[in-house]
């Protein structure tokens, strides 16, 4: 693999000259590594949409979309072609410039924060010293997008849910925020990769921060459906009250544009949590009898972009499980949440994880599994 | 005190919240009842109100006398009927439309039919591509009675005890 590369940037340096050429190969590198991340990543949404409605239609007793192509498998297909075909509507009286800025704004943090995601101790496009921070910016520049959306619409409809989703997102992005911050005291870094290599003990999935760091991980998973605006926090787009709330007034590609920031930053949150709670790519079984125990077995305690995969399923699976399980929120039971429930839970959780990273606390028995080294 | 405390305690805890994912998480694996539609149907009713249908005796002879009752009752005017003295002296009709867009199916032009001319069918699966299309007219109501004459004589004999 790395001579095809150091072949590639001979050629490029040979064809560019010294100047142009190292400039050329480091841009080509990285448009690779974003079509490798972006590609799987618009996929995943497309076919995590389909497990939606299967999963959704198999608690209901349904059976869900199984009638384009084996079992329904080309149903997102035939979803996009369609949405693609249909006319993209500008409202007569909307703002059309920020009206289909709005998408764009809503859709690039969702994919631009994907580049601080670490799959495996190498693979991440940039590994960035302060990644969680570029992670708190794109997941906050989102809300732009939301907003503008209710606002260019120039519909009462759009501009509650549009209004709704800020007051929710500013709530949920602090205990969003102080959740993080107990990973990363633990961690004792701000980069992804770093936080997840001092998950690595020798006790598996003991060793992970879920377990000191319980109340954070539940936090930032709740957190992030309410970020996401998803049940049972979707008062932004709340059906049976608002219509459709920002995103009403939107058709065609530009409302599909909407529905992919939303998937793209669900998958997001799935996946940050692994890497801050769950130990990211290192696998569950990591003890050194089964790493010792010969070829046959090892392979279980080796980290791999696999357990990373299985772990981001999972915690996909959970969003849809409470879609199809809570009734929505209340407004003021959403704010009630955030404000006097999770911010104070996180920060006495910041506490006690202070006081369990102090010298002589941080090499008591159990604590030491963590904070000892 | 110590009922609320339980109660804070079981909120942190989302124990509620857990009973209700173990309820949805059962459902994901049971039988689902899903009918698929055009493959399979489900059973339907020998009073099933369906699409309109005028029947003929054995011999052939319509059995619509224009006594004109169902056009009367008809609580949403869809029917239209003009009659006429035939040459052998019988009253027939000449006209006998029925609008589906009108129609709200209530079965009442059946129940008032003296002679079990007008019927409703079984049969739902008919649609029609421009307004004018539901609009039934005599000779397509009595093709629909000649095709499915077998039908719905076997649903009348077998709710003529309840008759």
């Amino acid at each position: 693999m790395n001579e095809y590369v150091t072949q590639i940037q001979g050629y490029a340096d040979q064809w560019l000259g010294p100047v142009w050429g190292p400039q050329a190969f480091s841009l080509g590198r990285a448009l690779a590594m974003i079509v490798t991340v972006l590609v799987p990543l618009l996929l995943a949404v497309l076919y995590y949409q389909l497990v939606e409605r299967w999963v959704i239609g198999w608690m209901q007793v349904r059976k869900g979309p199984n009638r384009v192509g084996y079992k329904g498998i080309l149903q997102p297909i035939a979803d996009a072609i369609k949405l693609l075909m249909k006319e993209q509507i500008v409202p007569a009286g909307a703002n059309k410039g920020l009206f289909l800025l709005a998408p764009i704004l809503s859709v690039a943090p969702a994919l631009a924060a994907w580049s601080i995601v670490p799959f495996a101790p190498s693979w991440v496009i940039s590994n960035a010293d302060a990644s969680v921070l570029v992670l708190l910016a794109m997941t906050s520049l989102g809300i732009y997008g939301i907003i503008i959306a209710g606002w260019a619409s120039n519909s009462k409809y759009a501009f509650l849910g549009s209004m709704r989703a800020a007051a929710q997102m500013v709530a949920y992005e602090l205990a969003m925020g102080f959740a993080i911050v107990g990973a990363l005291m633990a961690g004792q870094s701000m980069n992804l990769t770093e936080i997840v290599a001092r998950q690595r003990t020798d006790l598996g999935f003991i060793g992970w921060f879920w377990i000191p760091l319980f109340p954070l991980f539940l936090v930032h998973y709740i957190a992030g459906l309410a970020e996401t605006n998803r049940h049972p926090f979707d008062v932004a787009e709340g059906e049976s009250e608002i219509v459709a709330g920002f995103h009403v007034e939107y058709s065609g590609m530009a409302f599909a544009v909407f529905f992919l920031a939303e998937y793209a930053n669900m998958i997001l949150i799935s996946t940050i949590s692994p890497l801050l709670f769950w130990g990211g790519w290192l696998s569950p079984f990591d003890f050194p009898a089964i790493r010792g125990a010969g070829p046959a077995i090892a392979w279980l305690a080796a980290p791999s972009v696999l357990w990373l995969l299985a772990k981001t399923a999972f915690l996909m699976f959970i969003f849809l499980w409470i879609r199809a399980t809570f009734p929505r929120y209340r407004y003021d039971q959403i704010m009630r949440l955030g404000w006097k429930v999770f911010i104070p839970v996180t920060l006495a959780w910041i506490a006690v994880v202070g006081v369990a990273m102090m010298e002589p606390i941080a090499h008591w028995p159990v604590l030491a599994i963590w904070f000892g080294h | 005190m110590l009922a609320r405390v339980k109660d804070i305690a079981s909120g942190f805890m989302l124990v509620e919240l857990l009973k209700g994912l173990k309820l949805t998480g059962r459902f994901l694996f049971s039988r689902k009842i899903t009918v698929m539609y055009p493959e399979e149907k489900t059973p339907a009713s020998p009073r099933m109100r369906g699409l309109h249908a005028l029947r003929r005796y054995p011999n052939g002879e319509e059995r619509c006398i224009a006594c004109k009752l169902c056009e009367a009752v008809c609580p949403a005017l869809a029917i239209t009927i003009e009659s006429e003295q035939r040459d052998d002296g019988t009253r027939r009709t000449t006209r006998y439309d029925i609008d589906l867009v009108k129609c709200i199916f209530c079965g009442l032009c059946e129940e008032s039919c003296p002679v079990d001319s007008i019927v409703e069918t079984r049969f739902i699966e008919y649609h029609g591509e421009s307004r004018g299309d539901l609009l039934y007219t005599k000779p397509m109501l009595l093709a629909i009675g000649d095709k499915y004459e077998d039908e719905i004589a076997a649903d009348r004999a077998a709710d003529a005890r309840f008759r």
